[in-house]
């Protein structure tokens, strides 16, 4: 008789919920990695449902489906659903690239009053709602992991980092939550 | 921690996110293949290295991951202007 091997996503049944503020796991979703010339924008908008954010820290977000800005040609679309984002992208005819990461990536929500601080225990940027309002997001580091910050409320980030980074994300973030 | 300011994320983001990439505005020859040991050792090796003003590229490698270019002064390890790739050597002015 065969063993059946079950998967375990990374950061599978990891919660925190202390001082007032909770880390848990995203739910699995779609993502994309796209690159696009400003020529493409218009057709993958359309292939997509959503428009791509042109201006620099800029989301847009529909139905479960959102596109962060990361670079003047490069978007992290997320899907909740997770709809085949690159087959939406296929019927597009002009150049562009579309790299499923949906298993590259996985991401953490945190949440809390304490949301900022907590963050900036490994992340330099200023993240006052000044300076990142809600729905901004960016590509920044935290500690020694690269993330995608991306502010879903005045009090809520999702952190999306590499998944053999998760790990290190969350005992991280975990360790900032307690630190008072 | 220095800030440094992204002409592509058009703000000041933390040196952390940024990754220096040598000197900039150095030109690749055309005519590789025909260029003596010495002019190959001139083009590939040697940099300016200069005390006070230098024009180097730097690549913001955990943010928008372009590479851009910047003036800093060594002396004072200041930022004097960011600009795009591609884009000429600003005017600093005197006294800078």
């Amino acid at each position: 008789m065969a063993d059946t091997i079950a998967r375990a996503s990374a950061l599978e049944g990891r919660f925190l919920n202390a001082d007032g503020l909770t880390l848990v796991r995203a739910e699995p979703a779609a993502r994309l990695s796209l690159r696009a010339p400003k020529t493409a924008i218009k057709s993958l908008s359309k292939a997509l449902g959503l428009d791509l954010p042109e201006r620099p820290k800029t989301s847009s977000a529909k139905d479960g489906r959102a596109a962060l800005w990361l670079g003047p040609d490069e978007w992290l679309v997320i899907d909740e659903n997770q709809a085949d984002l690159a087959g939406a992208c296929a019927s597009v005819a002009e150049f562009h690239s579309a790299v499923d990461v949906s298993h590259r990536n996985t991401a953490v929500l945190v949440s809390g009053a304490r949301v900022e601080t907590v963050l900036n225990a490994g992340c330099p940027q200023d993240l006052s709602l000044d300076a990142f309002p809600v729905c901004a997001c960016s590509r920044t580091v935290f500690g020694k992991a690269e993330v995608i910050l991306w502010r879903t409320g005045a009090d809520a980030f999702r952190v999306e980092c590499w998944r053999s980074f998760s790990d290190y994300v969350f005992m991280l973030l975990e360790q900032a939550t307690r630190d008072r | 921690m220095l800030l440094i300011h992204c002409p592509y994320c058009e703000e000041d983001r933390p040196e952390l996110e940024f990754r220096h990439a040598g000197e900039a505005h150095i030109a690749r020859p055309e005519n590789m293949a025909e260029l003596s040991d010495e002019e190959f050792e001139r083009f590939f090796f040697i940099r300016s290295n200069p005390k006070g003003i230098v024009y180097e590229r730097w690549r913001h490698i955990h943010g928008c991951a372009r590479f851009f270019n910047a003036a800093r002064d060594t002396v004072s390890d200041r930022f004097l202007a960011t600009y795009k790739t591609g884009e000429p050597k600003p005017d600093l002015g005197k006294g800078k």
